[in-house]
């Protein structure tokens, strides 16, 4: 009997206490909207199948509990109410998967006016490289990698010599604009993750990985690592900036390039 | 409601029951310790996985020190946590959800309800507990090796899980859990072909597949799909091992640890990733499958009536274990593998919730026009529909691709996979228990303290994990051992923190008592007579209880029915048992 | 991961066949009484110790599935570079097929009650069995002496963990003849035993054979230029 009532409680505190959370999600900052709407989509079916299970499970306890001389009914099955059934479910696992699959391609398919950023994850910090003026990132490899190329870039690679390398400090990205995240690792997985952005993906060594994202509004965000990578996991934090178009040339025209870091007395001579 | 006409087909007189080659222990030694015999094994089993499910439980604890009471406990370093939440989750899912489904309910249930007088390679079952024995002593001398056990978490990346940078990685400890985990794999071989072979092949006369209790069927499969997909974590295994000793770059792609170049190459860790979660994804189902087929019988048999839709649980239960095979990759949706492969792999997980809702009806529409006795295996049956439904439709915002990616790697999974793979087996567990205590010791266990368990595990857990999903959905990532300076948590999410770790702390407790029960009932337990609770399967209708070496005494019993005959209309009893021939059947054919 | 789904979708293609014959679409409740009507759904007369090997060599063909599943996955970076076939392979393969003949004569032997000739085959079979494991050494030996190193290269990596694993599982099943060949010289084992034990070491023979054969046609590259010709056919 108390497991009747106890059940419809259950039920009623899950909804309240979902309806009244403080705990909710930060406020989006990137084109992903999506993927708030089809959580909330998946939020209401799932709600409303849990409180209809429950519900009837507490009806069914109050209604047929062990009363004396009460006998059960023989009743092996019925084909009709399992098909149906089968059919409702089948209808509401495709009313969530089509909307999800629908973004999926959605993020999977970058824009081509997308620019080029690459996130570079080590233990434990963050690490980028922006295109320089040629627009294109110049090749790089673990290999490469030493006290003075700390990003690995390829020397000999003339597309590389303009890049700018932004090292162990705050990305800015303008806002508005769609920017594929190119995410590579010297070391072990890490995961480039910006709560408000919403997207994110592990990055692997020997590998480049993406993801895309348009920022929408301008701020400045924690970024966090959401992949394992041993125990300086926790502390692995960075900044992302996302800036007015203005504010974002000014920064770009205080950074390094790859040439004037690793050359600094010629650079300070062509000044 | 059914009509019901039965057996036209009168019963044959039973035949020679060919006597198995049983092996008589000689000895106190070969009687309890080398024993033989599936029973003593499955209580070996079950106490060595309790004993190590204990460690779990307290570094489940120090791990809710450390979250919910941040910089409190100088004691827990990073290092520490990453050990305990490593720890924690390799001994929860492998060696004692694994181990105590198949090993110790398998072991005890399979003979019994099939009609057997023991597991058909009794020698090999008795290797098998004493490799798992040894997997587990490894496992647990890792805690005492220098450096600690590894704290690579319990998927056990690499490259992370053999640097320098995560505890164990240089030292012994990671060593020490993949050596543990391969004897776990040899050992559940031997234990599993026995499982199998005694479904197949040694089943008593009259006892079709059709016949079989949903128990049978949900850890057969189970051990089916366990022989197959453990030889994937083998694989892995011995890989990594070659990697960590022998210095080949299986996974090992050219890695800068701490400024310096390593002399690792071309390793592929997205192919550690794709093996282990092939062995890890089907290990969900193989925790789950025996859970689904326990829960049906205890619910069929507290609520007095026949399971609802047998044969579509049964569809079911197979059905889910063919399709886990294909939904690994539903675990690395950001994991860097190619992203198109995310259609296809939500599709078939997605697709597999629609047999797991069927099972999930099945079991309310059997209690609808039941007869419920709310005893307190019936009342665990109920706390598992709950948290298994709620843990299973927070699946479905995990499955489904791009829902996964702002939740994956976040508190949000921790709450689903504990809801679902943890409090929703581990009820199970509690409920079979107490539905079979009575049956391996002869006596019940304590009512009043089985009411104040099962009261402040269900409610507990539930609060625990259910305000955690919560947290996650904030953004929280898992796997921190410091919250404390992340600017997207607020004051009241820590206070919520703290409110988590202090139920844990309480379920726990209630844990303690749950072992007491255990040990006191032992003796001073009602005496519970052959069958407590009126059950129709066959380990009830035993001569002895407890059940003797070889089960049934002299003849071994012949099946005339299913096993779900509650409540059958005109028949005297609430209940008939598989073996009765009944008055439908040819009257004298068996006593 | 294709190597080992689809090695899946062949044991689930033989459950579900099995299954299939099992009446999984009755009625239990309403065929209470004996099951005489409806052979074939009892536990079968094959003996137990033949369906339990049947199912550990499913799972050894998963274990082998997944390495060389392992293997095609990292074949298909760019900087993959096969290893040579040392000749001395092949005539160790000729070795594992003779020996594989020879348990086949003894099982044949064994159903005849010729058991001076089963000890004769049998011992044949464990001899060649000693012979290959020894030449595999050989080979191990000789690309070590020519600088093919475990870790100098990812397919050298493979090679000898999958040659490896196959030797482990040889010697097993020499163990596992040894026990046979105590059998056949022991009077006293009755012939129905002898002639099981026998069938027993003939099956995990042919099947660690055509594990071989497959693991030999992946490592020569064999199986690459297959797929290859596949995929040119398909377009």
């Amino acid at each position: 009997m108390a497991i009747a009532l106890v059940l419809v409680l259950v039920v009623a505190g899950s909804i309240l206490f979902h309806l009244l959370s403080p705990w909710w999600w930060t406020p989006i900052a990137s084109n992903w909207a999506y993927i708030d709407h089809t959580i909330i989509i998946t939020f209401w079916i799932t709600g409303a199948v849990f409180a209809a299970v429950v519900l009837f499970m507490a009806y069914c306890v109050f209604r047929f509990r062990h009363r004396d001389g009460q006998r059960a009914d023989y009743d092996p099955e019925n084909r009709r109410l399992e098909t149906w059934l089968t059919v409702v479910t089948g209808i509401g696992v495709a009313a969530m998967l089509v909307p999800g699959l629908f973004v999926w391609s959605q993020f999977v398919n970058v824009p081509d006016d997308a620019t080029e950023v690459e996130v570079i994850g080590q233990q434990w910090q963050w690490s980028y490289r922006l295109p320089g003026a040629d627009g294109k990132l110049g090749l790089s490899d673990t290999r490469n990698v030493s006290a003075e190329n700390p990003l690995g870039v390829d020397a000999n690679d003339p597309n590389g010599q303009d890049d700018v390398v932004v090292e162990a400090a705050d990305l800015h990205l303008p806002v508005g604009k769609p920017v594929k995240m190119l995410l590579r690792s010297i070391d072990v997985l890490h995961d480039f993750y910006v709560p408000e952005f919403r997207a994110k993906m592990d990055m692997i060594p020997g590998s480049v990985t993406y993801f895309w994202f348009t920022p929408t509004r301008t701020g400045t965000f924690q970024v966090l690592c959401a992949e394992l990578c041993g125990q300086g996991h926790a502390y692995m934090r960075g900044g992302v900036t996302v800036d007015t178009e203005e504010d974002y040339v000014a920064w770009l025209g205080e950074q390094q390039t790859f040439a004037q870091l690793t050359t600094p007395e010629q650079t300070s001579s062509a000044d | 409601m059914v009509d019901v006409t039965h057996g036209a087909i009168g019963s044959v007189p039973p035949a020679e029951v060919p006597e198995m080659d049983l092996y008589h222990p000689h000895s106190w030694w070969t009687k309890y310790v080398f024993s033989q015999d599936a029973k003593v094994i499955a209580i070996q089993y079950s106490g060595t996985a309790i004993a190590i499910g204990m460690v779990a439980l307290v570094l489940s604890w120090l791990m809710r020190l450390q979250l919910g009471f941040p910089g409190t406990f100088d004691f827990i370093t990073p290092e520490a946590y990453y050990q305990f939440i490593t720890m924690h989750g390799m001994i929860m899912v492998v060696y004692l959800l694994t181990a105590l489904f198949l090993g110790g309910f398998g072991n005890y249930l399979i003979p019994l309800m099939v009609g057997a007088r023991d597991m058909v390679f009794p020698y090999a079952n008795m290797l098998s507990y004493w490799i798992y024995l040894l997997a587990v002593l490894v496992l647990v001398a890792s805690f005492f090796a220098p450096g600690g056990p590894t704290g690579a978490g319990w998927t056990l990346y690499p490259p992370q899980a053999i640097m320098t940078g995560t505890p164990g990685g240089q030292q012994s400890g990671i060593i020490l859990m993949l050596v543990s985990l391969i004897l776990f794999v040899i050992g559940f071989t031997m234990g599993g072909l026995n499982y199998v072979v005694t479904v197949l092949q040694a089943r008593t006369r009259g006892m079709t597949l059709m016949r079989l209790p949903l128990t049978v069927w949900g850890i057969f499969t189970a051990t089916v799909m366990a022989l197959l997909a453990f030889p994937a974590l083998l694989v892995a295994c011995v890989m990594m091992l070659f990697d960590r000793l022998l210095g080949t770059s299986f996974f090992m792609p050219a890695v800068v640890e701490m400024g310096e170049q390593l002399r690792t190459n071309g390793g592929s860790p997205i192919l550690f990733q794709h093996l282990f979660w092939f062995f890890g994804h089907p290990e969900v189902y193989i925790v789950a499958l025996p859970a689904f087929g326990i829960v049906s019988d205890l619910i069929a048999t507290h609520a007095r009536k026949n399971i609802f839709g047998y044969r579509m649980m049964v569809w079911a239960i197979v059905g889910i274990g063919a399709l886990s095979f294909i939904v690994w990759a539903h675990h690395m949706y950001v994991s860097g593998m190619d992203p198109y492969f995310g259609f296809f792999f939500a599709t078939t997980t997605l697709i597999i919730a629609v047999p797991t809702a069927i099972k999930v009806y099945n079991w309310i529409l059997t209690l609808w026009r039941g007869d419920i006795h709310l005893t307190i295996p019936m009342l665990f049956a109920l706390a598992f529909i709950v948290t298994f439904v709620n843990g299973g439709l927070t699946g479905l915002f995990l499955g489904n691709v791009v829902v996964d990616v702002p939740l994956s790697d976040t508190m949000f999974v921790v709450a689903h996979f504990h809801m679902v793979m943890g409090v929703a087996p581990i009820t199970v567990i509690f409920g079979a228990i107490y539905h079979w205590y009575p049956k391996i010791t002869g006596r019940m266990l304590n009512e009043a303290l089985g009411q104040f368990h099962f009261w402040v595990t269900f409610l507990g857990a539930y609060l625990i994990f259910f305000p955690m999903h919560y947290v996650g959905l904030m953004g929280v990532p898992r796997r921190y051992s410091e919250l404390g300076d992340m600017a997207l948590m607020t004051d009241s999410a820590h206070d919520l923190n703290a409110f988590i770790s202090i139920m844990a702390f309480i379920v726990g407790f209630a844990q303690l008592v749950f072992l007491f029960n255990l040990v006191w009932s032992i003796r001073h337990g009602k005496e519970a007579g052959p069958n407590p609770w009126r059950a129709t399967t066959l380990e009830w209708q035993t001569e002895h209880t407890p059940p003797r070496h070889g089960n049934f005494g002299k003849e071994l019993p012949i099946v005339y029915r299913w096993a779900y005959d509650y409540s059958v209309p005109g028949a005297k009893e609430d209940y008939i048992a598989q073996n009765d021939p009944g008055e439908y059947g040819a009257p004298g054919a068996h006593a | 991961m294709t190597v080992i789904v689809v090695a899946l979708m062949v044991v689930f293609g033989i459950a579900g066949w099995w299954l299939s014959q099992q009446r999984l679409m009755s009625k239990p409740w309403l065929e209470s009484g004996s099951v005489a009507a409806y052979p074939g759904t009892e536990s079968g007369p094959m003996p137990m110790a033949k369906v339990g090997l049947g199912i550990l060599l499913a799972v050894v063909g998963c274990l082998f599935a997944l390495f060389t599943s392992a293997y095609s996955m990292r074949m298909e970076y760019a900087d993959w570079s096969s290893m040579p076939v040392p000749p001395l392979l092949w005539v160790n393969t000729g070795i594992l097929m003779l020996s594989s003949v020879a348990l086949q004569c003894a099982l044949v032997a064994a159903r005849n009650g010729h058991r001076d000739l089963v000890r004769l085959a049998l011992a044949t079979g464990g001899l060649t069995a000693i012979a290959f494991l020894a030449g595999q050494l050989v080979v191990w030996r000789e690309l070590e002496a020519t600088g093919y190193f475990l870790t100098a290269n990812p397919a050298n990596s493979f090679f000898y963990l999958i040659t490896g694993m196959h030797g482990l599982h040889i010697v097993g099943g020499l163990v596992g003849l040894g026990r046979t060949t105590a059998r056949a010289w022991d009077r006293a084992t009755p012939r129905d035993r002898l002639t099981l034990s026998v069938e027993l070491s003939a099956m995990y023979w042919h099947f660690l054979l055509i594990v071989w054969l497959a693991l030999v046609v992946v490592l020569a590259g064999w199986a690459e230029s297959f797929i290859g010709i596949c995929r040119q056919l398909l377009t």
